[in-house]
C-alpha cells in the first residue's frame, strides 16, 4: 500500500494539507452539520407529533417471580441504560449485568393506580404478549382505562357487546348537543342576561322613565324563560347520555364501572385491522384538530388554541399591513434623502431585531395598563373594579405583535419600492399623471408582491412568538372563544389560546408531562407545517418577484 | 365645429385638475402623518420604557403639610395610625388620646392607669415595635398598649375607629424586683408569647415570657398568661438601652459609650451572653439605637451625626457575631432620634440641630435631607405606609410632612453592585424579587441576571460561530450552484422554526439526552472534525477515477452520511464507555471528582439549542458577504496562482470579514434578546457559575416569569422595566453597529 512506508505518509500529508482541501472539507463538515441537524429536528418532531394519533398496541406483560405484579399497557419507549444508571432509578439489576435494556410502559388506569408510567427493566420480564381482548377506553377523566370488558349496562339489564360501537356514537353525538347548548344556546342566553342588566343600570343611573324600565323587565322575563328552557333541555339529555355503563376488568382483577358518558372511544388495538387501524388514525387527528382540550390541556383537541393563534394574527395582519405599507411608502417616496431619513431606516431596521419581550412588556405597561386602564374608565366605567380593557386580551396581542412586526412589513414593501425601475415612474410623469396616481395606479400594484412578502413573513414571525403574548393576552385555557354568536361577536377584550403558549403551558406546566408529551409534539408540528408553509410562499413569491423585474429592467 | 375635439379634452382636464391636485396632496399628507405615526409610535416605545423607569432613580421629597391643630403638648410618645391621619398620643400623667391631625378635635382619650395605681416613668420613653409599646412605671412596673386602628363608613362617609388594646392585660406587669426603678425598658409581641426586657438603674437586667398556661389553650384570646420571670443579672452599663427584636430571639442592651451585649434569648429558660460589642469608637457615645423593619438590624446612631446598620453575621465557624454593615454620614451634628418605616428597609433621623433625614439601608442611599424648623426633637413618627412623616419637639410644637419616597430601594449600588443583605456572611449578588414574609427584604441585583444572558449568548455564540461561518464559506465559495439553491434556503428556514419548540424540544428531549450521553456530547466536539479529515485525507489517496464520481462543490453529499454515521455510533457507545470508564454515570463522575455541580438543563444544552436558533442568521449574512465579493478579486487571486483555499483564506474571507462580524454581531443581538429557549431549557435560579454545567437565570426570562405577577408601578414592576430596557439598548447597540459595518462594506464594494 502506498501509504506504508512513514516517509511516503508525511509526503502524502504535506502535500494533503498545502491543497488547502483538509480546510475545505472541514467547512464543508459544518454545512453537513447544519443540514443534518435541520433535517434531524424536523424529522423528529414529524415521527413523534405523528405517531400520537395511531392506535398503540396493548402489552401484556408479567414479570419473574418476586418483580411485581402483571402489567397492561403501550410501550412507550426502549432504551438502554448502563447498569448504575438503571439501579439509580430504582429497579432489580441483576449484579453482572453493565448494559439493561429498559422499557417505559404507559399503564394508564391513573385512578386506580395512581402512577401513570413505569420504567421496567428487560431483565424483569417474563411474558410479553397483545392480547386481542385486550381494550383501551380513551375517558374524558383520569385518562386511558386498560382492561378487558366484562359487559355493556343499560339500567340494570346487560347488553350484547356489539352495541358498543353503535352506543358510543350515539354518547357522542348527545355529547356534542349538550356541549352545543352549554356553549351556545345557555352561554348566549347569560351573556344577554348580563348585557341587560348592565342596560339596566344605565338606564336607572340616568333616570329612566317606569315604561322603560317595564320593558326592559319584560325583556328580562323572556330571556329567563328561554333559559329555563334551555335548563329543562339540558336536563334531559344528561339523563338519556347517562343511561350506558360498561364494565370493565383491569389487569390487577379490579372491576371498573365506567358511564359511557364519560368515554371518548372504546378499541382493542390489537385486533384492528388495517382499515379500522387508518380510520382511527384520521378520527383522532381530527379530534386533535377539531376538539377542546381535555384533562388540564394533556388530552383532546386543541381547536381554540389553533382558532386563536389564527384570529390573532389574522388581526395583527389588518393592522399591520397598512401601518406598513403607509411608513415604507412615506420613507421612499416622500421623505426627503438625507442623514435623517437613512437614521430612521437604520433604526426601523434595528427595531426588528429588539427582543420580542421588550415588546410584550411595552405593550402591558403600554396598551394594557395605560391604555386599557383609561379606556375602562371612559367606556366601561359600571363594570370597575372588574377590568374589560384593563387587562390582557386579544386587541393588546394583536395591536402589540403588529407592532413587534411592522418593521418587518416596512423593510420588504421599501425593497419592493426601490426595485422598481425609475423608468415606469418617469413614464407615469410624463404622460401627466400626477405623483399620487403613478404610485397608486403604477408602482404600489408593482410592488404588492413585495408587500405580501412582508406580510408573510410578518405572519410567520407572529405565529412563532410566545414571550410577548404571555405578558399581553394569552391564557392556558379560556372558557369562551374570543369570536362567537354573540354581539358585538368578536370579543376584542377576550384572553385567546394560543399553539406556542400551548407547547410552552402543557410541555412546562402540566403535572403530567409525560403523558402530555406527545401532545406537545403534535402541536408543535402543526406550528412547524403553519410557519414553514407561509415561510417557503414567501421564499416562492420572492424568486417570482425577482425574475418579474429582471424581464422589466 | 367650434371647439376641436383637443382643446375639448384639455378643458375637461383643466376642470379636473383642481380636484387631481387635491386628491394628490391628500395622498402625500395621509402618508406623511401615517408614516410618521408609526415611526413615532416605535419611538413611543423607547420613551414609555424611560418614562416608567424614571421614577425608581428619583430622590425622596417631603412637603410641609398643615401643623396639626392639636394644642401643643409635651408627650411621652407620639404616633401615626396608617394614612397619617391620627396621632396617638400618650403624655406624662399617664393619660391617651388619638388626635386628628387635620382638625386637632380629640378622640377616644382615656387614662392607662386605674387611679391610685402607679405614675408612669418620665424620663422612659416608650419604644414602640411592630404595634406594642412598653410603658414603664416608677416601681418597676411594666404596661403593654397598641393603638388599634379599623376603617369605618358610616353614612357613606369613610372614617377611622381608633381604640386602645392590651395584648397582655390592662394591669400592669412586675418585671423588676419590687423597690427598684426601671432605666430601660422593651418588648416584643406576637399572637402567642410576649417577651418584656427590663434594665433597672443597677444595670440588673430580667426578662419576663408570657405565654397561655398549659401550653396551648383551646381559646387562646382568654387564656390566662402565665409570666416566666428571669434574672439575667448585672450587665455592663450604664445601660441606657434595651431591645428585643419581634420574633423574640435576640436581646440587646446598649450603653452611651457603645457597648452593645448581645443575648441568644431562642430559648426561654436559658438565655445566653453571646458577646458585647463596642459599635462606636472611643469619645463617640451612642445616642439612639432602634430596630430597623423585621428586627434583624440594629441601627446604631451616634454623637458625631452617624447612623450604623449592625447584624448579627454567621462567621466561618457559623458563630454569630455583632457586625457592622454600613454607615450613613449625611446628618453632622449629634443624632437626636431614629425613626424606621414600618415595611421598607428604609428609616429616618433626626439631629441635634433639628435636621431629618430619610434613608434606605439596602440601597445605601441618602434619600433626602431637610430642615424642621424645630430644635432638638422629643419625637419622631412615620406612618406605617410611609406617606407621612411628624417630628416634635419638647414643648409638643408639631411639624408633619407629606413623604413622596416610591422607590427607595433602587440604586445603582443596589442593581449592580454586591450589596450586604441581612442575615448574610458577605456582600453578595442577589436577584430574589419577592417572598412570602412581610419584612423582606428585595434582593434587586441585576447583575446575575446580566450575567446569566451574557452565559447563554457566549455558550451559544461558541457553538454557532464555527458551524455558521465555517458554512457559509463553503456555500459562498465552493458549494456547487445547483446544491447551494437547495441548501440556503435550508438553512434559513431554520430561522423561522418558533423558539417555543427549540425550548421545548431542549428541555424535554436534549437535556436528557445529553445527561445520559454527556460523552458522547462533549467528544462529538473533536470526533466530528476529525472524522471529516479523516474522510479528506481517504479520498485525496482515492484512486482519481473514483474521485472524479464526486465532483467539487459536492463534498456535502458524502459528509451528511458519514456525520450522521459518526453521531449514531458516538451515542452508541456512549454509554457502555461510561460504563467502562466512568462508572456509569460521567456527570456522576464529575461530580464526585471535580465537585462540578450537574444540572439537566444547563448551559450546554442552552448553549445547542439557542446556537441552532442562532445559526441560521449569522450563516445568511456571512453568506451574502462572502457571496457578494467582486468576482475580479478571486479571479485576480486564482490567476496569480493561489490555490482556491488560499484565494478565499487571503482575500475572500478578508474582504468579507466587515459582513461576517456584522453576522456575528445580529446573531449576538438575537442570542441576547431569545426568550422561550432561556425559560424552558435552563433552570432559572440565578447563580453566577460560569460552568457550562450549571444553568442560569437571563434577562430576558426573568421578565417573562415575574412581570405578569408584578404588582403595576411597584419597585419591583419598574425594575422590570429596567431589565427591558438594558435589553433593548444591548440589541439596539449590537444592531446598530452591524448595520454601519453592513452599510459600508456596501459602499466599499460598490467602489471595487
Amino acid at each position: 500500500m502506498a501509504i506504508c512506508s512513514p516517509n511516503r505518509l508525511s509526503g502524502t500529508l504535506k502535500t494533503w494539507a498545502r491543497t488547502g482541501n483538509p480546510w475545505v472539507w472541514l467547512t464543508a463538515g459544518a454545512v453537513s452539520l447544519s443540514l443534518v441537524m435541520v433535517f434531524g429536528i424536523l424529522f423528529l418532531i414529524a415521527s413523534n407529533g405523528l405517531r400520537h394519533f395511531r392506535a398503540a398496541a396493548v402489552a401484556q406483560i408479567t414479570f419473574a417471580e418476586g418483580a411485581g405484579a402483571p402489567l397492561l399497557g403501550e410501550i412507550v419507549d426502549r432504551e438502554s441504560v448502563t447498569a448504575v444508571r438503571a439501579r439509580e432509578a430504582g429497579g432489580r439489576v441483576p449484579a453482572d449485568a453493565t448494559m439493561v435494556e429498559r422499557f417505559l410502559i404507559k399503564r394508564g388506569n391513573r385512578d386506580i393506580g395512581g402512577e401513570d408510567f413505569r420504567w421496567i427493566n428487560a431483565p424483569d420480564i417474563q411474558t410479553l404478549d397483545y392480547p386481542a381482548d385486550a381494550y383501551t377506553v380513551e375517558r374524558l377523566e383520569w385518562g386511558n382505562l386498560y382492561g378487558r370488558i366484562k359487559a355493556l349496562h343499560e339500567g340494570g339489564t346487560s347488553v350484547p357487546l356489539v352495541e358498543l360501537q353503535p352506543r358510543l356514537a350515539r354518547v357522542v353525538a348527545l355529547r356534542a348537543d349538550i356541549d352545543h347548548l352549554e356553549r351556545v344556546a345557555i352561554g348566549g342566553t347569560n351573556y344577554a342576561l348580563d348585557a341587560l342588566h348592565r342596560r339596566e343600570k344605565a338606564q336607572r343611573k340616568a333616570g329612566a322613565t317606569p315604561a322603560a324600565l317595564a320593558s326592559l323587565a319584560a325583556e328580562e322575563k323572556a330571556l329567563a324563560a328561554r333559559y329555563a328552557g334551555f335548563t329543562a333541555e339540558l336536563e334531559a339529555k344528561n339523563v338519556a347520555i347517562s343511561r350506558d355503563r360498561l364494565r370493565l376488568e383491569t389487569i390487577e382483577g379490579e372491576t371498573r364501572e365506567v358511564p359511557l358518558a364519560k368515554v371518548v372511544r372504546a378499541y382493542a388495538p390489537n385486533q384492528m385491522s388495517l382499515r379500522q387501524q387508518v380510520a382511527h388514525y384520521g378520527a383522532s387527528l381530527w379530534e386533535f384538530l377539531s376538539a377542546q382540550p381535555r384533562e388540564a390541556n394533556t388530552e383532546g383537541g386543541v381547536f381554540p388554541a389553533i382558532f386563536g393563534t389564527v384570529l390573532m394574527v389574522v388581526m395583527m395582519s389588518i393592522l399591520v399591513t397598512p401601518l406598513g405599507v403607509i411608513t415604507a411608502v412615506y420613507l421612499h417616496e416622500y421623505a426627503k434623502p438625507g442623514a435623517v431619513t437613512s437614521a430612521i431606516r437604520i433604526a426601523v431596521n434595528n427595531l426588528a431585531g429588539v427582543p420580542s419581550v421588550v415588546y410584550g412588556v411595552f405593550g402591558f405597561g403600554f396598551f394594557v395598563y395605560l391604555v386599557g386602564g383609561s379606556v375602562d374608565r371612559a367606556f366601561f366605567a359600571d363594570a370597575l373594579p372588574s377590568p374589560t380593557f384593563g387587562t390582557p386580551g386579544l386587541l393588546w396581542s394583536s395591536l402589540t405583535l403588529s407592532l413587534l412586526t411592522v418593521p418587518v412589513v416596512i423593510v420588504a414593501t421599501e425593497e419592493g419600492l426601490s426595485r422598481i425601475p425609475r423608468a415606469i415612474r418617469e413614464g407615469s410623469l410624463a404622460l401627466g399623471a400626477t405623483k399620487a396616481e403613478t404610485l397608486w395606479r403604477m408602482v404600489l400594484p408593482m410592488a404588492t408582491p413585495a408587500m405580501i412578502t412582508g406580510l408573510i413573513l410578518a405572519v410567520a414571525r407572529a405565529a412563532g412568538e410566545v414571550a410577548p403574548l404571555m405578558l399581553v393576552g394569552v391564557v392556558k385555557l379560556a372558557p369562551t372563544l374570543p369570536l362567537d354568536g354573540n354581539f358585538p361577536f368578536l370579543h376584542l377584550d377576550r384572553k385567546f389560546m394560543h399553539l406556542g403558549f400551548h407547547i410552552y403551558d402543557v410541555g412546562f406546566q402540566s403535572p403530567n408531562v409525560e403523558a402530555a408529551r406527545p401532545l406537545v409534539y403534535s402541536t408543535a408540528l402543526l406550528l412547524v407545517l403553519l410557519i414553514m408553509s407561509l415561510n417557503l410562499a414567501a421564499i416562492r413569491l420572492r424568486n417570482r418577484l425577482r425574475e418579474k423585474y429582471h424581464a422589466a429592467e | 365645429m367650434t371647439a376641436s375635439p383637443l382643446s375639448e379634452i384639455t378643458r375637461a382636464l383643466l376642470a379636473q385638475r383642481g380636484w387631481r391636485v387635491l386628491k394628490d396632496r391628500l395622498f402625500g399628507w395621509t402618508m406623511a402623518v401615517g408614516g410618521l405615526a408609526v415611526i413615532s409610535a416605535l419611538l413611543t416605545l423607547f420613551l414609555f420604557l424611560l418614562w416608567v423607569i424614571f421614577p425608581l432613580f428619583r430622590s425622596a421629597s417631603l412637603t410641609p403639610l398643615k401643623a396639626s391643630a392639636a394644642r401643643a403638648e409635651p408627650a411621652l410618645h407620639r404616633s401615626l395610625n396608617e394614612y397619617g391621619d391620627l396621632e396617638f398620643v400618650v403624655t406624662a400623667d399617664g393619660r391617651y388620646h388619638f388626635v386628628d391631625a387635620l382638625t386637632g378635635a380629640e378622640r377616644d382619650g382615656g387614662s392607662l392607669l386605674a387611679p391610685g395605681r402607679g405614675t408612669l416613668l418620665p424620663g422612659l420613653t416608650g419604644y414602640r415595635n411592630h404595634g406594642v409599646l412598653a410603658l414603664g412605671l416608677t416601681d418597676g412596673r411594666a404596661l403593654l398598649v397598641t393603638p388599634t386602628y379599623r376603617s369605618t363608613f358610616v353614612n357613606n362617609i369613610p372614617g377611622v375607629a381608633a381604640s386602645l388594646s392590651y395584648p397582655v392585660g390592662r394591669e400592669p406587669i412586675q418585671v423588676l424586683p419590687v423597690g427598684t426603678k426601671l432605666r430601660a425598658l422593651a418588648a416584643a409581641t406576637t399572637a402567642d408569647s410576649t417577651t418584656i426586657a427590663a434594665v433597672s438603674d443597677n444595670d440588673e437586667l430580667t426578662m419576663a415570657y408570657l405565654a397561655p398556661a398549659g401550653g396551648l389553650a383551646l381559646d387562646p384570646d382568654n387564656a390566662p398568661l402565665e409570666t416566666t420571670l428571669m434574672v439575667l443579672g448585672r450587665v455592663a452599663g450604664p445601660v441606657t438601652q434595651v431591645l428585643v427584636d419581634p420574633d423574640q430571639q435576640e436581646l440587646y442592651t446598649v450603653t452611651e459609650s457603645g457597648e452593645v451585649s448581645f443575648f441568644d434569648i431562642r430559648d426561654k429558660a436559658a438565655p445566653r451572653l453571646v458577646e458585647t460589642t463596642r459599635v462606636v469608637p472611643g469619645g463617640v457615645t451612642v445616642t439612639d439605637v432602634r430596630w430597623l423593619a423585621g428586627g434583624n438590624s440594629l441601627l446604631v446612631g451616634d454623637s458625631r451625626g452617624r447612623v450604623a446598620q449592625w447584624f448579627p453575621a454567621r462567621d466561618q465557624t457559623n458563630a454569630r457575631h455583632l457586625t457592622k454593615v454600613r454607615e450613613f454620614t449625611a446628618l453632622s451634628a449629634p443624632i437626636s432620634r431614629i425613626e424606621p418605616e414600618y415595611f421598607r428597609k428604609g428609616f429616618v433621623a433626626s439631629d441635634l440641630t433639628g435636621q431629618v433625614a430619610l434613608y434606605h439601608t439596602t440601597a445605601e442611599r441618602t434619600l433626602v435631607v431637610a430642615a424642621t424648623g424645630l430644635g432638638e426633637l422629643a419625637s419622631l413618627a412615620i406612618s406605617p405606609r410611609a406617606a407621612v412623616l411628624m417630628a416634635t419637639d419638647a414643648q409638643g410644637q408639631t411639624r408633619r410632612w407629606a413623604v413622596s419616597n416610591r422607590h427607595p430601594e433602587v440604586s445603582w449600588h443596589s442593581l449592580w453592585e454586591k450589596v450586604w443583605y441581612e442575615g448574610r456572611q458577605q456582600p453578595e449578588y442577589i436577584w430574589q424579587s419577592s417572598s412570602a414574609s412581610s419584612d423582606f427584604e428585595p434582593k434587586f441585583s441585576l447583575t446575575p441576571l446580566v450575567f446569566g444572558t451574557l452565559k447563554a449568548a457566549f455558550y451559544s455564540l461558541l457553538f454557532a460561530i464555527p458551524i455558521a461561518v465555517m458554512g457559509a464559506i463553503y456555500t459562498a465559495y465552493f458549494m456547487h450552484a445547483t446544491l447551494r439553491a437547495f441548501v440556503k434556503p435550508s438553512i434559513e428556514i431554520m430561522a423561522a422554526l418558533p423558539t417555543v419548540i427549540l425550548g421545548f424540544l431542549a428541555g424535554l428531549w436534549l437535556a436528557p439526552i445529553i445527561e445520559s450521553h454527556l460523552l458522547a456530547v462533549l467528544s462529538l466536539t473533536i470526533l466530528l472534525p476529525l472524522s471529516v479529515l479523516l474522510a479528506s485525507l481517504l479520498w485525496s489517496l482515492c484512486p482519481l477515477r473514483l474521485r472524479a464520481l464526486l465532483r467539487p462543490g459536492h463534498e456535502v453529499l458524502l459528509l451528511v452520511p458519514l456525520i450522521c454515521v459518526v453521531l449514531a455510533l458516538a451515542m452508541g457507545a456512549s454509554q457502555p464507555l461510561e460504563e467502562l470508564w466512568f462508572g456509569g454515570s460521567l456527570p456522576h463522575w464529575l461530580t464526585q471528582k471535580f465537585g462540578f455541580t450537574y444540572e439537566q438543563r444547563n448551559s450546554l444544552v442552552v448553549g445547542i439549542a439557542m446556537g441552532f436558533a442562532v445559526i441560521p442568521t449569522i450563516f445568511s449574512i456571512s453568506e451574502d458577504a462572502i457571496f457578494a465579493v467582486p468576482g475580479a478579486l478571486t479571479t485576480g487571486s486564482l490567476a496569480l496562482g493561489a490555490t482556491p483555499w488560499q484565494t478565499l483564506s487571503r482575500v475572500v474571507v478578508l474582504t468579507a470579514s466587515p459582513g461576517i462580524f456584522a453576522a456575528v454581531m445580529i446573531g449576538l443581538g438575537r442570542a441576547v434578546g431569545e426568550t422561550m429557549i432561556v425559560l424552558m431549557s435552563t433552570g432559572n435560579t440565578p447563580v453566577m457559575d460560569f460552568s457550562i454545567f450549571q444553568g442560569f437565570r437571563a434577562l430576558s426570562a426573568n421578565i417573562a416569569v415575574e412581570m405578569p405577577e408584578a404588582e403595576v408601578n411597584s419597585t419591583h414592576f419598574r425594575v422590570l422595566f429596567l431589565a427591558a430596557f438594558v435589553l433593548f439598548l444591548t440589541t439596539f447597540v449590537f444592531n446598530s453597529v452591524a448595520e454601519v459595518v453592513r452599510q459600508r462594506l456596501r459602499r466599499r464594494y460598490g467602489n471595487l
